[in-house]
């Protein structure tokens, strides 16, 4: 009975012991991999903020209006940005390795779902980035043409287009990484409907009276104001 | 040769049957069919009044135009030799008229007409605008005697203008040339000039490289590749300069990237040369200058405030990188005055040009965009430029344009200091 007992203890202790030396260098390996992978995400990280110093990516969107945009909604500037995130999404590829090592079924799945959908992350990444680039030099190019032209409302009509493209980018965006892919077209369909109806209304209704004026000085001589005639040149 | 890739074999052929030539004038044309025929009647007889002697070429690049210019180039004729106290002409009074290569613009006429005079070893060479109705004779004596007689290189012309005509040449272009490169040359990028065979066949050689902004402001580019080579300048005064009623100044935006654009791209080309340079040298003018009384001009001040305060309060983030925090501030506080309390003071102006130039050079933000933030507030300093000077008379409006030069070279160390600051 005694020795039942303990050939049972001892076979339950063997197995936990071999389970644990069987796992331990798989927890080993993982912490390994993900420390590695913290070096090599750091190198990447400070090769990258050289790489894109040396190419004055900060210049590049100075002149976009990107940097501007960024400070004022408190984020780093935007090669400090890129690296943390290519940092970021490096560690994260090393880590996601790091508990595949486990070989635990159920996260396997999950870790090879995560590989497919890195690169759909990145396209979607960068089209909201090239999205916000171009709204940003969009609309302060209508705002400076309206402004000089003394076109009224300037600003309004600026925000306008830059609303219209970042709508526009972020619909693209969650569509490529296929999150709600039918919630996000619906929506978008209305709300861009609701804003062209709304708009075709209210200067249709509302601003009947400017509507008539805009055309009647589009098309008609300008014989009120007083024209310049200073020569520049 | 350069004028190889330049000239059509045509046009080859035509100089060739001239022969060699003391005197070129070139007629660059697009369109221009009232006023070509009187611009080349008035080239003709100064050829025969001031330089019956020497061999001249009359050389008409056309761009394309559609409006029967070329055949009033070749039609334009002079009908009565006596009117000009002479029989008949010593010489052949040569002709051409002929489409040119490349793109319809100012720089591939000149061009053409540079190739020319070099195919054709021309001593003097000047060029006219066709779009004038105030050329006369006397404007070729006065763009080809300063070199075919005394050896200069360009004749930059000096014109009778309004007190309010030329304002961006005046508030700008002429006294940033005068305190950069230290040549007081009064009309930097005017229509006309004359030019020695050597000048000419420098710039061909150059091939006035620059960038997009250059190819539309070559004439500037000119002037200041002629002052930075060392060559020898003179300005000759031609009278007032009236143009076709036809002719419409192109839109201040485009003007203000064309001029101040070429302006500063020609700095930025040129950094090594003006960074190591101070003070300024008078150049000597040629011609009979006279007092004469022009029409008014009706200028709209209150638009151009419109402009000014819409500018200042909307462009706010976008002058930031532009310009510093004091002169961003004095702006701003002088388009929250009332109408008549804004004077937008000498100081403050030259400093807002030299902060947009150098944060040009820096590319503080897209040039383009640059270049239109520019517009409000040159709008505000012009309305100001004219409130301040509508009553004085001509001497005294001189005397305010000499201390406008004067204030932009006491602050050019303020530019070079920002220019060479490492963002």
């Amino acid at each position: 009975m005694t020795e039942t007992l303990l050939n049972g203890v001892t076979q339950a202790l063997n197995a936990a012991l071999e389970m644990a030396l069987h796992t331990v260098p798989k927890i080993l390996g993982m912490v390994i991999i993900v420390a590695v992978g913290w070096v090599i995400a750091m190198i990447v990280k400070i090769i990258l903020r050289h790489a894109l110093n040396l190419v004055k990516f900060n210049v590049l969107c100075d002149n976009v209006g990107a940097s501007q945009m960024l400070t004022k909604a408190d984020l780093p500037p935007p090669t400090e940005l890129l690296a943390r995130l290519v940092f970021w999404v490096t560690w994260a590829t090393f880590l996601m390795l790091g508990i595949s090592t486990l070989g635990l079924v159920v996260l396997q799945e999950q870790i090879s779902r995560f590989f497919l959908y890195v690169p759909q992350i990145f396209v979607a990444l960068l089209i909201l980035l090239i999205g916000i680039l171009l709204a940003n030099f969009v609309s302060r190019a209508v705002l400076l043409g309206m402004v000089n032209a003394n076109v009224p409302s300037a600003r309004l009509l600026s925000n306008a287009v830059r609303m219209f493209i970042v709508i526009l980018t972020v619909a693209m965006a969650l569509e490529h990484i296929a999150l709600a892919k039918s919630v996000v077209l619906i929506a978008f369909s209305i709300a861009f409907g609701a804003v062209m109806l709304g708009l075709a209304i209210a200067f249709g209704l509302g601003g009947r009276d400017v509507a008539r004026r805009f055309l009647e000085r589009q098309f008609t001589e300008d014989t009120k104001g007083e024209k310049d005639e200073i020569s520049h040149l | 040769m350069a004028e190889e890739s330049v000239l059509s074999d045509e046009l080859v052929h035509q100089l060739i049957a001239v022969g060699e030539v003391d005197i070129l004038v070139g007629v660059p044309t697009y369109n221009n069919g009232k006023t070509a025929g009187q611009v080349v009647r008035a080239v003709q007889v100064g050829f025969l009044k001031y330089f019956p002697r020497e061999r001249a070429v009359l050389i008409n690049p056309d761009g394309g135009s559609t409006d029967g210019t070329p055949d009033a180039v070749r039609n334009a004729t002079i009908r009565d030799y006596r009117t000009l106290m002479t029989s008949q002409p010593l010489r052949t009074l040569h002709r051409i008229s002929i489409p040119y290569h490349g793109i319809p613009g100012r720089e591939n006429a000149l061009r053409t007409i540079f190739a020319a005079a070099d195919l054709l070893r021309a001593k003097a060479c000047a060029v006219v605008s066709a779009d004038l109705q105030s050329v006369t004779p006397e404007w070729i004596e006065g763009l080809i005697r300063p070199i075919y007689k005394e050896q200069f290189d360009l004749v930059t012309p000096l014109y009778h203008r309004h007190k309010f005509d030329g304002l961006l040449i005046n508030n700008v272009v002429s006294p940033m040339v005068r305190s950069v490169y230290g040549s007081h040359v009064k009309e930097p990028l005017g229509g006309e000039f004359g030019l020695s065979g050597r000048l000419a066949r420098s710039f061909l050689e150059a091939n006035l490289k620059g960038g997009q902004n250059v190819r539309s402001g070559v004439d500037l580019r000119l002037t200041t590749s002629a002052i930075r080579d060392g060559y020898r300048l003179c300005q000759a005064f031609l009278g007032p300069r009236i143009h076709a009623p036809a002719y419409s100044e192109p839109d201040l935006t485009a003007l203000l990237q064309q001029v101040v654009g070429t302006l500063f791209e020609c700095l930025e080309a040129d950094q090594s040369y003006w960074l190591s340079r101070t003070g300024s040298n008078a150049v000597p003018v040629f011609g009979f200058e006279y007092e004469m009384s022009l029409e008014p001009v009706r200028v709209n001040r209150e638009r151009m405030l419109q402009v000014f305060r819409t500018g200042v309060r909307e462009f706010a983030s976008i002058l930031e990188p532009i310009l510093s925090p004091d002169t961003l501030a004095e702006v701003q506080r002088l388009g929250s005055l009332d109408d008549v309390d804004i004077r937008f003071p000498d100081e403050l102006w030259v400093k807002t040009v030299y902060e947009f130039a150098s944060s040009y050079h820096h590319s503080a933000i897209h040039r383009d965009h640059l270049l239109k933030a520019l517009i409000p507030l040159y709008l505000g300093r012009t309305s100001s430029f004219v409130a301040e000077n509508l009553e004085i008379d001509s001497r005294e409006f001189e005397q305010r344009l000499d201390a406008l030069c004067l204030e932009y070279e006491r602050l050019k160390p303020y530019l070079m200091e920002r220019w060479t600051l490492t963002r």
